[in-house]
């Protein structure tokens, strides 16, 4: 299973942190603080795995977005990858383009899309189709661009 | 300005954010948060009731201010209220804040509970989405309690909605995976395991999660599930990649599902089912072919998920490694993949082949590539890739490659990464000693580890490297040459004066013959490496140096002048200071004997599992996987008497089997001064120690025997398994054998037991009595056996011993000699020249005399000589022979029917030739002449403890310190406390820490003293 996911900017700037086991919060600190720096700290064109205490890491840059995660060792690496392009995918066709201004201004989105994907650390689902039609089904729920710019600013 | 915001989004949460990120500096942005805090928490505190969208919008904002990093202590109940809001993207939000912000408040807990159970029971397939996730998301003991009995029931009725299927199946994974006893599978197994042949991928993809880990736990209950899933796979394998429409990933069909649907089969052993087998073995066939079609796509993408399912196909190959077809195809598949432009695969690549290497149907196929891997080690330019080579190196080290292999790493060492020198380096000693066939290559490689990586040798490793020398007693001239000279080095590391402070204190004898190492040049080496070391080390000087005093007497004036210096007996460091002063008084009150018991060379240490290796284990890096699989490998071969060992050892054993009268010149301890090759002896010992019971089963083994006649501890018997190490004393015509068993594996060896036997007449000259050990000897642990000897008359046969018991449900059987020869009973008598030659004349029959003229296999050193004639157990007499050159020694045998007196003189000659001659009373006595062996006598703890009783006050404390600690050794606890009492309570004050010394004298030694 996957231990967490987090998405950080070139500068370790955090934009998503996603935890999929307990961990404590100084913990938490901790490893991103690890990730950020291994991570970072590789070089262009180096493999995307690395090992780390008993996890594996996987890692990939997307334009100035990096997505890490934490695999049980017996995870496959380069479906892991897949995961991170396919959750990339998601955002895409979500926002359109996405860049990490979108994900800056609506993590809460980011953070539900990421929900419909992975469960408990596992694939939930992978259908592209499947997926986006229920991301977009909850979005009918919700209410339209008018109602949106009456809302009072601040 | 913010992005574009879809849906819902929430204004006010965007121009926050927006402030957020135009603040120039870490004080503003506090600044502003707190300002946001101090107005969200006016809002709620308000009287005026917030609507749904501020409350959803402030517990949004606290959301934010959490994830940025700051800590929030409030807003948890307005979050629980948005819970039970009609509107969804009010409960989403909530939802969120709850998973994220997880509270042990029980009142809240209670809360939350009653809004999922509300959402569960909504029977709105969204809404039981967001609980389901909620409860996925904080997993906590409480929702087990509260939902683990419903969750199931969601799962596999047959109204649910295939999305709300799929989080529950990994809803109940969660769930199970942190309170496994409350989620009780139970009724719902069969309709669970059958989720795999659902319509719907989706669902499959996510159940097949659940199964898997219920299977790892449970497997009998699931195996229904193997047939199952190899039919889905079978499917989805052959499949064309339009087949499954969406659920194909660039052009790969359900690379996910395949991928689990593997794993899920690496929890079962080959399905016994023929046909389902047949089926199976040719979805691995497919995709094994698969990978070699050409790409369908450029994108990595596709790559990427065709290769995911043969890595994942490979894995499940090795795991049922019993298809020796597959496993080369496996192996040849990632031989190309280690020369791929692909960093990524070249990765995988090394660490799948790590696993292969420990198949013994790929093993070899593993080893072709090892220049391919040797090159990667060299000139990957990611660290992580050459670190995986170097595993793979690790992995595939075998007696055939190891110096290859072990220079290589080496050599990698100089330049490697700061950050795996320490395993390097672990792994680089661990290599040597397991296939260090010659121990002078096992001294060298150790020698150039600290040289090379000095910094990142931990204990461990010199500690071992000494425990070796001193129970290998072929290397210790090799050791003590080598040290020697890497010492001369201007800048030699700390790590390398102590291990050369070490040997040189135990074995600079045998080095001392030369005049460009003698004694003084040896100490004046050590101590000019004094003054540039820290405390511990200097200690570790200090007691190599009053070892010298006794190993050459010549050094004592230099050595004690050193002592006394204000540096050294005014030392600041209280430890140094109390040693120099115990030292020099030891060195100045105790006689040549009494410094000779105190100072003897170090007992070998009982032999166990390498501290290194632990080491490694714990690391639990990146090699620990491949170390423990390298055990599975030596099991099989032990099991299944590997051909590689086994053959080596019959090699080695038609080269060289030694002959008595060969071992007799060859002074065997006696280490080769010169630094030539060790004895061919010592080469089979090694080979037989590799082999173990393959080679032992084949009848009895005594090479270890030979190796004892004239000692009476050390390591009798050695093999993969177990290790059997030997302490025995002798009295008048009584002997008591301590044996050590050591359980050298992490398992425990069952049914044990052992039996000593006399064969034939041999029944009726030696009366032997053994307590039974215990039948169960746990993994590491070691047990001990005594044995009570005592001789009726002379005898010619040795004891067997022989070993039985069950490892992994194996039998093994070992037979063994026991150590036990005539002159063991050997009682030293002192008599003047003419009454030796009068003695001598009077043997003059024919069968009174045997002779036996031999040549000395390595130099003969006059000292080492003499320490073997002792060690026989007679007396060595002084001034008995008009030719100096001659060695007169008498001594009596002792048995229970009568005692023999027996002469014997050993004549060298120049040309290394040497005679020896015995003359005793009766003729029953002459075969055992020709069978001595000469080896250094440890005084009995017994005798040195009478000794001590009636030594003077200063003595007596030595004494007993050293039958203390000796008697510790031999695992005589109680003798051991006898002669510390007697020692507290005759000791002044200030000698009360020599004792201490020498439970501490040497740190490798500390561990073993204080484990009994």
């Amino acid at each position: 299973m996957m231990h967490f996911l987090l998405l950080f900017s070139r500068q370790g700037k955090l934009r998503l942190q996603k935890w999929f086991t307990p961990v404590p919060e100084r913990e938490k600190k901790k490893i991103v603080r690890d990730m950020t720096t291994m991570v970072l700290g590789r070089k262009p064109r180096s493999c995307n795995f690395l090992h780390w205490k008993d996890l594996k890491i996987v890692y990939k840059k997307y334009a100035s977005l990096y997505f890490c995660c934490g695999l049980d060792a017996e995870e496959n690496e380069l479906l892991a990858l897949e995961v991170l392009h396919r959750y990339v995918e998601l955002l895409d066709k979500y926002f359109g383009n996405v860049c990490e201004l979108d994900i800056i201004f609506n993590f809460e989105k980011a953070y539900f899309i990421l929900d419909e994907f992975l469960l408990g650390g596992e694939v939930q689902e992978t259908s592209k189709q499947v997926l986006s039609r229920s991301i977009e089904a909850s979005d009918m729920l919700q209410e339209t661009m008018e109602e949106y710019m009456s809302k009072p600013a601040f | 300005m913010p992005a574009v915001s879809k849906g819902d989004g929430m204004r006010g949460l965007a121009v926050f954010i927006s402030d957020i990120r135009n603040c120039k500096s870490k004080e503003a942005e506090i600044k502003r948060i707190n300002k946001e805090l101090a107005n969200i928490r006016s809002k709620f505190k308000g009287d005026k009731a917030l609507d749904g969208y501020s409350k959803k919008k402030y517990v949004c904002k606290l959301l934010f201010i959490f994830l940025l990093g700051h800590d929030i202590d409030f807003g948890h109940m307005e979050a629980v209220n948005l819970l039970s809001s009609n509107k969804y993207t009010e409960k989403q939000i909530g939802y969120l804040f709850i998973s994220v912000l997880v509270n042990s408040n029980s009142e809240l807990i209670r809360l939350i509970n009653n809004a999922i159970k509300n959402d569960l029971s909504s029977r709105n397939p969204t809404f039981m989405c967001l609980a389901l996730h909620c409860i996925a998301n904080v997993g906590s003991r409480e929702m087990a309690e509260a939902f683990a009995g419903e969750i199931p029931r969601i799962l596999v009725a047959g109204d649910t909605m295939d999305s709300v299927k799929q989080s529950a199946a990994l809803c109940l994974l969660r769930l199970y995976k942190a309170s496994p006893d409350l989620v009780l599978m139970g009724e719902w197994t069969s309709r669970v395991v059958h989720l795999l042949n659902d319509q719907h991928m989706g669902v499959v993809t996510a159940a097949i999660s659940l199964i898997t880990c219920l299977s790892s736990k449970n497997p009998d209950e699931f195996k229904t599930c193997v047939s199952l899933a190899v039919s889905r796979l079978s499917r989805i394998v052959s499949s064309a990649s339009t087949d499954l429409q969406d659920y194909t990933y660039y052009f790969v069909p359900a690379p996910w599902l395949s991928c689990k649907l593997l794993r899920l089969l690496q929890c079962y052993p080959p399905p016994e089912d023929g046909a389902v087998k047949g089926r199976l073995v040719e979805c691995l066939e497919t995709i094994l072919n698969k990978a070699q079609e050409p790409p369908k796509s450029k994108k990595v993408q596709h790559s990427n998920a065709k290769n995911a399912i043969l890595f994942e196909a490979i894995s499940l190959i090795i795991h049922y490694d019993s298809e020796p077809n597959l496993l080369v195809r496996a192996c040849n598949q990632l031989g190309q993949f280690l020369q791929h432009r692909e960093t990524n695969l070249r990765y995988l690549a090394l660490e799948s082949m790590c696993t292969l290497a420990s198949s013994e149907f790929s093993h070899e196929a593993v080893k072709t590539h090892i220049e391919t891997v040797i090159n990667a080690l060299k000139t990957e330019r990611d660290v992580s890739v050459r670190q995986r080579a170097a595993d793979l190196l690790y992995a595939m080290c075998d007696r055939s490659n190891a110096k290859q292999i072990v220079a290589e790493m080496l050599s990698y060492l100089e330049t490697a990464d700061y950050s795996i020198r320490e395993e390097m380096v672990l792994k680089v000693a661990i290599l040597a000693e397991k296939y260090a066939v010659d121990y002078s290559w096992y001294v060298d490689t150790i020698l150039n580890l600290i040289r090379i990586a000095g910094d990142y040798v931990s204990e461990e490793v010199w500690y071992r490297v000494i425990q070796i020398v001193i129970n290998r007693d072929d290397v210790q001239g090799y050791a003590a040459k080598t040290v020697f000279e890497a010492l001369q080095a201007p800048a030699c590391h700390e790590n390398m004066v102590k291990v050369g402070g070490y040997i040189l204190g135990e074995f600079g004898n045998l080095i001392a013959g030369d005049p460009r190492s003698s004694p003084l040049v040896q100490f004046n080496l050590l101590h000019s490496k004094f003054h540039l070391c820290s405390v511990p080390t200097r200690a570790l000087l200090l007691s190599a140096y009053i070892k010298f005093i006794n190993l050459f007497p010549e050094t004592k004036a230099t050595i004690q002048e050193v002592l006394r210096s204000d540096s050294q007996i005014r030392n600041s460091d209280v430890e140094l200071q109390q040693r120099a002063v115990e030292y020099l008084k030891l060195s100045s009150i105790a006689s040549t004997d009494v410094l000779a018991t105190v100072l003897e060379e170090m007992p070998p240490f009982p032999e166990r599992e390498s501290s290194i290796l632990a080491k490694l284990k714990k690391k639990k890096g990146p090699g620990a996987v491949s170390v423990e699989l390298e055990d599975g490998k030596e099991r099989g071969e032990l099991n299944g008497g590997g051909d590689r060992g086994g053959d080596a050892a019959i090699a080695a054993s038609n080269a060289s089997t030694p002959s008595p009268s060969a071992d007799l010149l060859g002074l065997r301890s006696a280490a080769p001064v010169s630094g030539a090759a060790p004895s061919a002896g010592s080469l089979l010992v090694d080979v037989f120690s590799e082999a173990g019971p393959a080679a032992a089963s084949a009848g009895v083994n005594d090479d270890g025997f030979l190796r004892f006649v004239c000692k009476n501890n050390g390591v009798l018997f050695e093999n993969q398994l177990l290790q059997i190490g030997i302490k025995s004393e002798y009295r008048q015509n009584l002997g008591r054998m301590y044996l050590f068993y050591g359980n050298k594996t992490s398992v425990q060896f069952v049914s044990f037991s052992t039996t000593v036997s006399c064969p034939g007449e041999l029944q009726s000259q030696l009366n032997v009595q053994t307590k039974t050990v215990e039948p169960l000897v746990e993994g590491g642990a070691q047990v001990q056996q005594v044995i009570n000897i005592e001789c009726l008359t002379d005898f010619v046969d040795a004891p067997l011993l022989n070993i039985k018991f069950r490892y992994g449900g194996a039998l093994q059987n070992i037979s063994l000699k026991l150590p036990v020869t005539i002159n063991k009973f050997f009682q030293p008598t002192e008599m003047a020249a003419a009454d030796f030659f009068q003695r001598w004349k009077q043997l003059s029959q024919p069968q009174q005399e045997a002779q036996k003229i031999f040549k000395a296999s390595h130099g003969m050193d006059t000292e080492v000589l003499k320490a073997k004639l002792l060690g026989l157990g007679t007396a060595l007499l002084e001034n008995v022979d008009p030719n100096p050159e001659n060695y007169v020694c008498a001594g009596v045998i002792q048995t229970k029917a009568q005692q023999v007196g027996c002469l014997l003189r050993l004549e060298p000659n120049a040309q290394a030739q040497v005679r020896t001659r015995a003359r005793a009373h009766t003729q029953m006595y002459m075969h055992t002449h020709t069978q001595m062996y000469m080896h250094i006598h440890t005084q009995s703890p017994s005798v040195l403890l009478c000794a001590a009783l009636i030594a003077s006050l200063t003595a007596v404390c030595v004494f007993l310190c050293a039958a203390a600690n000796q008697a510790w050794r031999a695992g005589n606890t109680q003798l051991a406390l006898f002669s510390l009492a007697l020692f507290l309570s005759h000791s002044p004050p200030l000698s009360f820490t020599p004792f201490f010394h020498f439970l501490i004298h040497f740190s490798p030694h500390i561990d073993s003293t204080l484990s009994h």
